[in-house]
């Protein structure tokens, strides 16, 4: 259920966001989910992809700024209130969500999160048998 | 109208000998009561005894902002502290500030360079004067303070700040006299009519501006602007505060109260005295300072004497305009930077690199500082809210160390050039 996140500071210029991918492309490296946060200076772009570490070192190289970070992931239910019900496990427990995003990956809608408290957050996931997804299961399907 | 004629329009042999007493007599007071004085002029193998007149000052040694950083707080006073009646400091280079002490004397010697300056700016006791320079250990504020009541005017201690409140007491209190920077002159006067003012509530007729450099064009912009006689007021708070030089109604040059505050310019690179008319680094000693005399201070403010008779009556000797420094000093809304400065805040805080580019532009008249930091790799988060929190608390480090409201952003590694000779961390963007 923990799966391994890459994310990257991005400057607000014009191509910037390119040139990070083309990075990660020259290192035949595949995006499996992305998501792009973003403030009136900078971005914060975080991804799942095929090999985290070859992708951190890749961009270290390019003096990118990135960290890699473990984050949850569940799979949710392709059918209407399934991702309000799993929510509604971990605000009912008092555990707050910093940041989510979800993404489909071959039949399956994949829901990324980082909670403020993953252990306690793991423990809710067991607790009420959510189905994790694990980075194999990505790996699996590539 | 001149405030001290026997001064102010005094030979040139009197001025020079009154200038030798007042020296003779400084030296002697520094080399008993400065060990520092003590120590350099013994190096320099100069005795009291060998100043004889203001000719032989060259013999004497430089001092330098440094200086009064490394004897902080009180190293340099020649006076003790029961005979201190006021403190004032501005921020130093490195996080502690310059401090300096007035004695009575002192500060009864500043009054008079004052009641000088705000005469020669046509400034009399039938008028209104609007401090808005700041009040506290700035000495703007208070300087200007006690040298218009000391002509006799209404003072009305506004102190900086609060555009709204200066626009309002200025139209009800009719104040006709309004000291401050001259940027922030600018910024009032642009201000008028958002806050429903025009020229015609207004009765003022003086501006009398400094603490930081303009130009010719700017004071006539701030002539135009408000329709008044702007005058430049020079001064730096380890020579007194303001009121060192200033400009009389022909602007061909500052007048300098060269009886207190004696002026030499150097060459920048051999510290030799240079002939008049020639730019260089401006030097000051001041010559009947009791509390932090200073001999051959460095302003490193560039510019050039002029010893002709002035049109006005006045033979006080005239420097020119400021208009630029031989170190990278800053002046941001009156209050001195030293990049360097920054530096040493990011050290401090230890959580990004210390390549950083500071960006200064003025934005409706008033000085604005953007500050691109980058960011460590080891340090980098995953949130959008961990990373503003970052360059907040760097904001505020900044603000506490400089007394400067500065705009920080962060940018990737290694994406400020790096420069193998001296390294450029300022751009300056502002026209003065």
């Amino acid at each position: 259920m923990k799966i391994r996140q890459l994310s990257v500071f991005v400057e607000n210029k014009t191509g910037h966001l390119n040139q990070i991918l083309e990075v990660l492309a020259r290192n035949n490296i595949n995006i499996i989910a992305l998501t792009l946060a973003d403030s009136s200076d900078f971005g914060l772009l975080r991804m799942l992809v095929s090999d985290p570490e070859k992708a951190a070192e890749a961009l270290r190289a390019e003096n990118i700024a990135i960290r890699i970070h473990e984050v949850l992931s569940l799979e949710l239910e392709g059918v209407p209130g399934s991702l309000s019900r799993v929510l509604n496990r971990f605000s009912d427990n008092g555990i707050a969500i910093e940041y989510i995003y979800a993404f489909s990956f071959g039949s399956k809608s994949i829901l990324v999160m980082r909670p403020e408290n993953t252990e306690k957050a793991i423990e809710i996931i067991q607790k009420f048998q959510l189905k994790p997804i694990y980075e194999s299961d990505l790996k699996a399907q590539l | 109208m001149i405030w001290n004629e026997q001064i102010e329009c005094m030979s040139s042999n009197e001025m020079r000998k009154l200038q030798s007493e007042r020296l003779i007599e400084l030296v002697n007071r520094v080399y008993q009561n400065v060990e520092f004085y003590r120590i350099k002029m013994d190096e320099k193998g100069v005795k009291p005894s060998d100043i004889r007149s203001i000719d032989d000052i060259s013999k004497l040694p430089f001092t330098n902002k440094t200086d009064l950083r490394d004897n902080y707080p009180f190293g340099l006073f020649a006076a003790p502290m029961k005979e201190i009646v006021r403190i004032h400091a501005s921020s130093g280079t490195t996080g502690k500030p310059t401090t300096v002490g007035y004695t009575k004397k002192d500060i009864e010697n500043w009054q008079e360079a004052l009641a000088r300056c705000l005469t020669m700016s046509g400034v009399s006791s039938e008028d209104i004067v609007q401090v808005s320079f700041g009040y506290g250990l700035f000495t703007g504020g208070l300087g200007i303070h006690f040298g218009a009541e000391n002509v006799g005017c209404t003072v009305i201690p506004i102190s900086a700040g609060n555009t709204r409140r200066q626009l309002q007491l200025m139209s009800d209190f009719g104040s006709t006299v309004l000291a401050c920077t001259p940027s922030y002159a600018l910024h009032l006067a642009d201000a008028l009519a958002e806050y429903g003012y025009s020229l015609s509530d207004m009765k003022l007729k003086t501006g009398v501006f400094g603490a930081e450099p303009f130009s010719e064009n700017m004071r006539l912009e701030l002539e135009k602007k408000w329709g008044i006689k702007a005058f430049d007021i020079y001064g730096l708070s380890e020579i007194m505060g303001p009121g060192v030089a200033n400009d009389c109604e022909f602007h061909d040059g500052l007048h300098i109260h060269e009886d207190l505050f004696f002026p030499e310019v150097v060459d920048p690179k051999t510290k030799e005295p240079l002939p008049d008319g020639r730019q260089g680094e401006l030097v000051f000693t001041t010559l009947t300072k009791e509390g932090i005399p200073l001999l051959r201070y460095n302003t490193h403010d560039l510019t050039t004497l002029n010893r002709e008779k002035c049109e006005c009556g006045r033979t006080l000797v005239r420097m020119k305009k400021i208009t630029g420094r031989s170190d990278d000093m800053l002046i941001i809304r009156g209050v001195n930077l030293f990049p360097s400065q920054i530096e040493q805040v990011l050290l401090e805080m230890g959580e990004t690199s210390a390549h950083y580019m500071l960006y200064v532009d003025r934005e409706n008249n008033l000085d604005i500082l953007e500050l691109k930091v980058e960011l460590d790799e080891s340090k980098m988060v995953d949130t959008i809210k961990d990373l503003m929190s970052l360059s907040r608390k760097i904001e505020h480090s900044l603000h506490s160390a400089l007394g400067l409201s500065v705009k920080v952003t962060l940018v990737e590694p290694k994406s400020i050039p790096r420069s193998e000779g001296k390294a450029v961390r300022v751009i300056d963007n502002r026209k003065i």
